[in-house]
């Protein structure tokens, strides 16, 4: 079994004694749907900045489709970011001034890939999150439901190995939120890897495996 | 894993970054505009300005001297020797010599009922029939004196006393010391001699006879061959009067103009450090407002991050930005200052001179400016931790 993501004995200590991980160890398969589950002030936030390399652990190794984490500095780090490893937010995060098809393209921004090609990429990754005809509009232009689709178009661009999705329903009413989330299955069906970081126990319930999240320790698995 | 940033993409990010604030864009970058646009101009127009002086100088030739009568060491007045036109025709490199001779109790008016002391600020003067050549000058009515019409009463006005006394052609007449003239021309203004658009000319013989005036010059206008300029004038005095050179005042006109465009100069300097202030209020301008930029948009910091953008990229697309922003207001002011150059020094007359160095040295001013203004903004965007930034949203 070839591990996407694998974390040793990780713990995060803040400054000022906040201890927000508590050696946590997991592993995460390709091809694995997966929710991290947990009520906030549960580490899980941090969890996913440790996983998604936007933090450093202060303990443990964290090892993502075959690196080594800790051995990588920023340069590499923000390349490993850039082509491995993709971010849904709950705030869609889009850029006001720019159309749903040049938000996904920035999915490929900091790979150096040419802008025809980014485009070209940027509109089967809308096609594949069913908003193809919505390409040309600005994010004030769609709903939230069609911006978490552009932004999950834009974790998928560039094809990582790994999708990081931090409650992505949140912002949502039920039943854009319910879409997103077949939305997620359909992707996984198709084999991205995708862990989904939520404190709705209902999402979680809906994903083949949950690990939960209490007081900076995983306390289940299932 | 290589990741990587292509440099037309750092343009389109920072372009993308300044079209979604358009009002604020337009603004910070009129201010720069502002600042470069008066650098220009303030350096165009005085380029104009000196050469429009230039030509005038070649125009008018600065090859015209005057010898008039100094002083005494004591400090009385003396006068020049009636000889001293035939003396200075005879030094080697002079040309054309003429001379006049201030009249100066004798008024000039349009009739005999006007106050013999309202003079209007003119002279009367008599003047040799070569003096017109001597000076260039130019008529713009009738004729200049000549051998005839000198011995009579007749008279040539200045442009100033033509139009101060109300004659605007030959044939009139205007009363002088007690008798009427006729007025045969008028001249042309003479840049060189302001003192003789302000007279009315007679000729000598007219002056002897009819005011019992002397023959003496009290001024006489000398050309000399352009490369013999200096050592005539050192020539003159001694020529006029041997004994006593220094009793004799030798000037040149043309100088007066030079200092003039001298003290353009100082202006010029003046309105420079003006210009230059402008330009770092619109500096400031554009680190204010990147610095509220970086504070607004900590949540597309943090994205891009998360998107695998390193410091640098971060620190180089708000160093775009700022460089896009000041390059555009550079742009804009360099084209301003040129257009207002060229619309002022056409009204004044002048051939429009925008330096090439003003143009290259207003857009690198303002590229400087612009990196300047957003080294500090890009840096502190740059630091910031991607977490810090998603989480700020």
């Amino acid at each position: 079994m070839s591990a996407v993501l694998a974390l040793e004995g990780v713990s995060k200590t803040y400054p000022g004694g906040v201890r927000a991980l508590d050696d946590v160890s997991l592993r995460v398969e390709a091809g694995e749907l997966a929710a991290v589950v947990g009520p906030s002030g549960s580490g899980k936030s941090t969890l996913l900045h440790i996983m998604g390399t936007l933090e450093r652990p202060s303990s443990g190794r964290v090892r993502l489709d075959g690196h080594d984490v800790a051995t990588l500095g920023d340069r590499a780090l923000a390349a490993l970011r850039a082509r491995r490893i993709g971010f849904v937010f709950q705030q869609f995060f889009l850029l006001d001034g720019v159309t749903a098809l040049e938000n996904v393209a920035h999915g490929l921004l900091y790979t150096a890939t040419p802008v025809r090609q980014r485009l070209a990429a940027a509109r089967i990754a809308l096609e594949r999150v069913g908003i193809g005809r919505r390409a040309m509009h600005l994010p004030n232009q769609l709903s939230g439901g069609e911006r978490q689709r552009v932004a999950i178009a834009r974790a998928l661009v560039a094809r990582p190995a790994i999708v990081f999705a931090d409650e992505p329903t949140g912002n949502l009413d039920s039943r854009s939120g319910a879409a997103v989330v077949e939305l997620l299955r359909t992707l996984n069906d198709a084999g991205t890897t995708i862990v989904v970081i939520t404190h709705d126990q209902q999402l979680a319930h809906q994903l083949p495996r949950r690990m939960t999240m209490h007081d900076g320790r995983l306390v289940g698995d299932a | 894993m290589r990741g990587g940033l292509l440099l037309g993409d750092v343009l389109r990010v920072a372009a993308s970054g300044l079209r979604s604030r358009r009002v604020r864009t337009l603004l910070s970058a009129l201010g720069i505009a502002i600042g470069i646009a008066s650098l220009v101009g303030v350096l165009g127009l005085s380029a104009s300005s000196r050469e429009g002086l230039v030509r005038q100088l070649d125009a008018l030739g600065t090859d015209l001297l005057t010898v008039g009568p100094g002083q005494t060491l004591g400090g009385e007045d003396t006068t020049l020797p009636l000889s001293a036109p035939k003396t200075i025709a005879r030094v080697a490199g002079v040309g054309r010599v003429a001379t006049v001779r201030s009249l100066g109790d004798a008024t000039v008016r349009r009739s005999d009922k006007i106050d013999p002391d309202e003079t209007g600020g003119l002279s009367v003067q008599a003047a040799d029939p070569t003096l017109l050549a001597t000076m260039h000058g130019r008529m713009l009515r009738g004729r200049f004196l000549n051998a005839a019409s000198g011995r009579g009463p007749s008279v040539v006005l200045g442009a100033v006393a033509a139009e101060r006394l109300g004659v605007d052609r030959p044939g009139r007449q205007v009363y002088i010391a007690g008798r009427w003239y006729a007025v045969v021309g008028i001249m042309a203004a003479l840049p060189l001699a302001p003192d003789l658009d302000r007279s009315a000319l007679i000729g000598y013989d007219a002056a002897a006879r009819y005011l019992g005036s002397e023959r003496s010059a009290t001024l006489i206008y000398v050309r000399a061959a352009p490369d013999a300029v200096e050592r005539v004038s050192t020539l003159l005095s001694s020529t006029v009067d041997p004994a006593n050179p220094e009793e004799v005042d030798v000037s040149r006109p043309s100088d007066a103009l030079a200092a003039r465009a001298a003290a353009d100069d100082a202006f010029t300097g003046l309105f420079l450090g003006l210009g230059a202030v402008a330009l770092l209020v619109g500096g400031i301008g554009i680190a204010n407002t990147m610095v509220i930029s970086v504070l607004e948009r900590r949540s597309e910091i943090g994205l891009r991050r998360a998107l695998g953008a390193t410091r640098g990229h971060v620190r180089i697309q708000f160093l775009g930005e700022s460089l896009l922003l000041s390059g555009l207001g550079g742009l804009s002011g360099v084209a301003l200052g040129a257009v207002v150059t060229t619309v002022y020094a056409d009204q004044r007359g002048w051939q429009a001179v925008v330096p090439p160095e003003a143009l290259a040295g207003g857009l690198g001013a303002a590229l400087v400016i612009g990196a300047a203004a957003g080294l500090y903004p890009a840096v502190r965007a740059a630091r910031l931790s991607p977490v810090d930034a998603l989480r700020s949203a």
